[in-house]
């Protein structure tokens, strides 16, 4: 794998969220620069929201989700290009 | 009587309140979600409606959806169980202006009671203590913080719009706070369709003692004795019990009297809970009401032999109490536990998940209210409480053996539950003394 790549995966099933709080803007977006513990984006499970911190800095390459869309347990939803 | 009443709501809950209609004999209409098409609930009722889409702002939280159930299938009244739109005024307006019946108190009480700082300024007006905090709703963190920097940290967020923990975050600096203020407003949001937040001195130590009524539409109330809820994760109730302990004689009359005060304050009727905050000097702050059945109901069903559902319907069809104060006595001891699909060895992530297969407890004294069964998918999309394990026995020693020994015979295979968690608290000894606080969790080493 590129180590230049990293691949924000969720840590639990549930609902991928761009956004803190609904009808604000997305958390980040494509091109964006974000440093590392940046919050990316948020997943619901149960009701319960879990804040998602990139591990690095980098620029946001691609969003793999949609808002509001379910996601997998360990499924990839942002591609990271380490700076 | 009413001949149909619709459920509006999933889970456990509303297999709970189908039960007792068809004991009355009254026909049941489900509603359901994508999600929820092989659950419990949609099998046992008598009539299902499909509401929409998984998210629950599109089918449980969805007033129009439920309302053109309600009508198309000539239900006469509305049972909104827990959570979603139980504390909606808005929904329970809605159900008034189609002619249905709304099983609980009216659009203008929950308005007051469910609102919780309105319920406050009430309160402190009639000398009930409450806890220090924001006289209002919370626009923001910045005024948040200002609010706590006069009532001094911690504090505590709570959701106006709903209970159960959710929305509900501690901060102990302006920096926890500034930081919390957004994602509790989000929960609440996404919980209760209502992003409100209070703010509260944060009151270390404490018991959470509760009391449930029943208030018919002619004024008349009785109350059901108290629950103590002091065994709470991230402020969300995992172990309750009826009787409490640390309530004698005495305060349960003072709690008892002063929460049918607090319901006759607002005009209160039908089911409802005080909720109280207990320090050890048995000083006692008015928390919050629940307008609404609890998921805690169960354990004082099992000492008084009241159906608090059945009541609730009676009350919402106006009837009169039949019951008596003094006819009202704690008969044993009953606990419960909530089974929770999360990962005790995970920081309590969800769990969610296919259920391979369950083995339920039973014998003496042992009752369950749950909708999963095998092969049942527990999706991420909902609360994650899979059944409630409830145990009555002669005296509390005997209530916490028997709770234990049920533990060891309830199995559940494919997802992680709490079950193993309560394992160890029924062999704690300040648990199976009664040695609790709400802290209780936090501070003993399981």
């Amino acid at each position: 794998m590129d180590d230049k790549v990293y691949k924000v995966a969720s840590p639990v099933m549930g609902t991928f969220y761009r956004a803190s709080v609904s009808g604000q803007p997305p958390l980040i977006e494509v091109g964006q620069k974000i440093s590392a513990s940046d919050i990316v984006c948020v997943i619901e499970s149960m009701k319960i929201f879990t804040e998602i911190r990139s591990e690095y800095a980098g620029v946001v390459k691609e969003i793999l989700v949609e808002n509001e869309e379910p996601v997998m347990k360990r499924q990839e939803l942002i591609i990271i290009e380490k700076i | 009587m009413f001949k149909r009443i619709l459920i509006a709501n999933r889970g456990e809950i509303a297999v709970r309140i189908i039960r007792t209609c068809k004991e009355m004999g009254i026909k049941t209409i489900a509603v359901f979600s994508d999600a929820d098409k092989d659950s419990l609930h949609v099998r046992y009722a008598d009539d299902a409606v499909n509401i929409g889409p998984a998210l629950s702002y599109k089918s449980y939280l969805n007033v129009e959806n439920i309302i053109q159930a309600a009508k198309e299938f000539k239900a006469d009244a509305v049972h909104p169980g827990y959570g979603f739109l139980s504390e909606n005024a808005g929904f329970a307006q809605a159900c008034q202006d189609s002619g249905i019946t709304f099983i609980g108190p009216s659009a203008e009480i929950i308005e007051k009671a469910g609102n919780k700082s309105a319920a406050r300024q009430i309160l402190i007006k009639l000398g009930i203590p409450v806890i220090p905090g924001s006289d209002d709703v919370i626009p923001s963190a910045d005024k948040a913080c200002k609010v706590a920097d006069k009532v001094g940290f911690p504090v505590i967020l709570k959701a106006s719009g709903g209970g159960g923990g959710r929305g509900m975050r501690i901060a102990k600096n302006r920096q926890e706070l500034i930081e919390a203020f957004p994602m509790a407003s989000g929960e609440a949001e996404a919980s209760f369709g209502n992003p409100d937040i209070y703010l509260e001195k944060y009151i270390e130590q404490p018991r959470h003692i509760e009391i449930q009524l029943l208030g018919d539409m002619s004024g008349n109330f009785v109350h059901l004795l108290e629950r103590e809820c002091s065994i709470q994760m991230r402020y969300q109730k995992l172990i309750e019990e009826a009787p409490s302990s640390f309530v004698d004689d005495e305060f349960r009359e003072i709690l008892g009297e002063t929460a049918i005060k607090i319901a006759k304050a607002i005009g209160y009727f039908n089911a409802g809970t005080m909720e109280f905050l207990v320090d050890k000097n048995k000083n006692f702050y008015f928390m919050e009401v629940n307008a609404r059945v609890q998921v805690e109901h169960p354990v004082t069903e099992l000492i008084t032999g009241i159906d608090i559902v059945k009541q609730q319907i009676l009350i919402a069809a106006g009837k009169k109490l039949e019951i008596k104060q003094e006819e009202i006595n704690a008969n044993g001891w009953s606990m419960e536990c909530r089974i929770n699909a999360s990962d005790p060895q995970d920081n309590f992530m969800p769990s969610p998940g296919e259920i391979e297969s369950i083995i339920f407890p039973g014998g003496p004294g042992v009752r369950i209210d749950t909708h999963i069964h095998d092969k049942y998918m527990v999706g991420p999309f909902y609360d994650s409480l899979i059944a409630k394990l409830v145990v009555w026995a002669k005296d509390r020693p005997s209530a916490v053996k028997r709770m234990a020994r049920a533990l060891d015979e309830f199995e559940i295979k494919g997802i992680q539950t709490t079950i193993p968690f309560f394992k160890k608290i029924f062999k704690n000894r300040d648990f199976q003394t009664g040695d609790i606080d709400t802290h209780f969790l936090e501070n003993s080493k399981l």
